[in-house]
């Protein structure tokens, strides 16, 4: 399968990665050569077999529904690149 | 003592442990040695403070007769793993100046039994790469060159700053993590030893994610039994860790007797590739020879969808990292891009991971986007893991019909130039690990062990699979090969 430069476009959209528009030709080109080394799976047959969702056949263990940790706003905060007043800050969101 | 650097872990705790040096001394020699290997770009953030204070500790615990499994022995840390208060950025410009405020479950558990931590180690940006050329700091260099030509040759990646500092004698050894073959390949590259322990052995928590299912961290040593040693400090059931096996850990190093008499090892028919190196072909058949004569039954086996596990894993592993990587999004840690006027929210995300991502890692998170998206999820990814179950049943197929382990080629070459796959398609450059990759997708354990040099006078070497929770078994097997191989060689110092 080929992909063209809007699906390119409309993947980094998705991603929220800005690519700009001279970039897209190379990554469309780039896209189709991955996809068309992954479509070799299309040549096995998958008849009566299940996705596999863990390797080992487990089931999650499951923890108590109580809190365990917290009350550390100072180390939450602390990486954070922009944080006031016990929050993380962010551009305005809400017009 | 004379060359502190050259002891293995066993050798440096027994010398320890009988005080004939000290940790304080071990640590500081190797503080030097690092100093002086910058040509090799292998530690990129240097914690002499903290190894110094962890090694007078370790002395103490040794003087009082408490002296664990790794007490004093200085280690090396990919910068996978998050160390608190220690720069962890996963070689990525989107973590510039992250220092978290936990320690991970793994370097938690080395420093429970003593280990010093020399500094944080290079690697591929967010373990993406199999030549050490995604990293932010640039790439690591192998300590091994072609003769007496100069040529820089990578380490191998994702771990190609552990790998070049162990085989450099830059520490005793180094922690790597592999999610397809991200320390064997490097190891295989730089002729030491590695393994990837079954699934679940080691907790994933504090551990940066690049593909869940498949990440798992290892030891990289000097040799087998330093594998075992360490293998074991690291494992450990971890509650915060949900896919964590709740399975005792044995000791490993005990199960090292070298005798494999009645073992029943696998050669796989599919791992003998078109235009193999006649190199590769003479290694893997002289491997063979070896464990034939140490007393193991050679049986020629099948896994049929051996060549569908690169695809496979090409659809598994990005579309695990679109969502794990989801979370660099310039608000909690690491890199923000700085916003225009009337720029908002939206424009902040993208322009931040646009900045803070390489291009290898771009290209990873957008091809798992598209392979998540809508209309194209079963196509894709659906198919995959439904692949992925084929190929983890090849392998139960052949272990149910009495196979002990397989033996493969680690690599399908010994270590490229840096730069001399700068202009292949990426697709080529994920073939190198073409015979790493299926253990990842079968939850296996795997170990890469030298067991040759090439014309060129570079590291080769055999890997050996396991079955599931049988590292032990497998660690014995991988010895029995390392006395037979009798790999003894070390690069000549450059650097």
């Amino acid at each position: 399968m080929s992909i063209d430069e809007k699906t390119a476009a409309r993947v980094a959209k998705l991603a929220r990665i800005k690519v700009e528009p001279e970039a897209l030709p190379a990554l469309a080109q780039e896209f189709t050569n991955i996809l068309g080394f992954i479509e070799q799976l299309n040549e096995v047959d998958v008849e009566g077999v299940e996705p596999m969702t863990s390797v080992t056949p487990q089931r999650l263990k499951r923890r108590v529904d109580v809190v365990t940790d917290g009350d550390q706003p100072e180390k939450v905060l602390e990486n954070a690149p922009d944080a006031r007043e016990g929050f993380f800050a962010v551009p305005k969101v809400v017009e | 003592m004379s060359d502190l650097t050259k002891m293995t872990l066993a050798g440096a705790r027994d010398a320890l442990r009988k005080g004939e040096t000290t940790s304080v001394e071990l640590t500081g020699t190797f503080l030097k040695e690092i100093e002086g290997a910058g040509a090799l770009n292998a530690f990129v953030h240097h914690t002499p403070e903290i190894a110094i204070e962890q090694a007078k500790s370790a002395d103490e615990r040794i003087a009082r007769g408490d002296a664990p499994a790794m007490c004093g022995l200085p280690i090396g840390i990919k910068d996978l793993f998050c160390t608190k208060g220690v720069p962890s950025q996963a070689a990525s410009a989107i973590l510039n100046g992250f220092k978290p405020e936990y320690e991970s479950t793994v370097s938690q558990n080395l420093f429970d039994v003593g280990a010093v931590m020399l500094g944080k180690l290079n690697m591929d940006e967010f373990a993406m790469g199999s030549s050490n050329e995604t990293s932010v700091y640039g790439n690591a260099v192998n300590p091994w060159r072609r003769g007496a030509d100069d040529t820089d040759l990578t380490p191998g990646g994702s771990s190609g700053g552990s790998a070049s500092a162990v085989a450099a004698d830059l520490c005793l050894a180094a922690t790597g993590t592999d999610t397809g073959g991200s320390i064997r390949q490097p190891a295989a590259f730089t002729g030491i030893t590695g393994i990837k322990p079954t699934y679940g052995r080691c907790s994933r928590w504090g551990t940066i994610a690049f593909a869940s299912s498949l990440d798992q961290a290892g030891p990289m040593t000097k040799d087998v039994r330093d594998a075992a040693i360490m293998l074991e400090a690291m494992c450990s059931y971890d509650e915060k860790d949900s896919t964590s096996a709740d399975l005792p850990v044995p000791n490993f190093e005990a199960m090292l007797t070298g005798d494999i008499k009645g073992k029943t090892i696998g050669i796989p028919k599919e791992y003998r590739m078109d235009g193999m190196p006649d190199e590769i072909e003479k290694l893997w058949a002289d491997g063979t020879a070896m464990l034939k004569d140490s007393g193991a039954k050679i049986v020629d086996i099948s896994l049929p969808h051996t060549q569908y596990a690169l695809p496979a894993y090409y659809v598994i592993a990005p579309a695990e990292a679109s969502s794990n990587l989801a979370r660099y999004d310039g608000v909690r840690y690491g890199h923000r891009a700085t916003l225009e006027a009337g720029e908002g929210i939206t424009e902040m995300y993208e322009k931040t991971r646009a900045e803070g991502f390489g291009p290898e890692v771009q290209r990873r998170v957008m091809v798992g986007t598209y392979v998540l998206s809508a209309g194209f999820y079963d196509a894709y990814y659906n198919r995959a893991r439904r692949v992925r179950a084929l190929i983890k049943k090849d392998f139960d197929d052949v272990f149910a019909a009495g196979v002990d382990a397989i033996l493969t080629p680690a690599t399908p070459s010994s270590a490229f130039g840096i730069g001399e796959m700068k202009d292949a398609d990426p697709v080529q450059m994920y073939m190198n690990d073409v015979f790493t990759v299926t253990v990842n997708l079968a939850g296996l354990p795997g170990i890469a062990v030298p067991t040759g040099l090439d014309s060129k006078g570079l590291p080769l070497a055999l890997q050996l699979i396991g079955k599931p929770w049988e590292e032990g078994d497998l660690l014995n097997t991988a010895y029995a090969l390392e006395q037979a191989a009798g790999f003894v060689a070390k690069p000549a110092k450059w650097w």
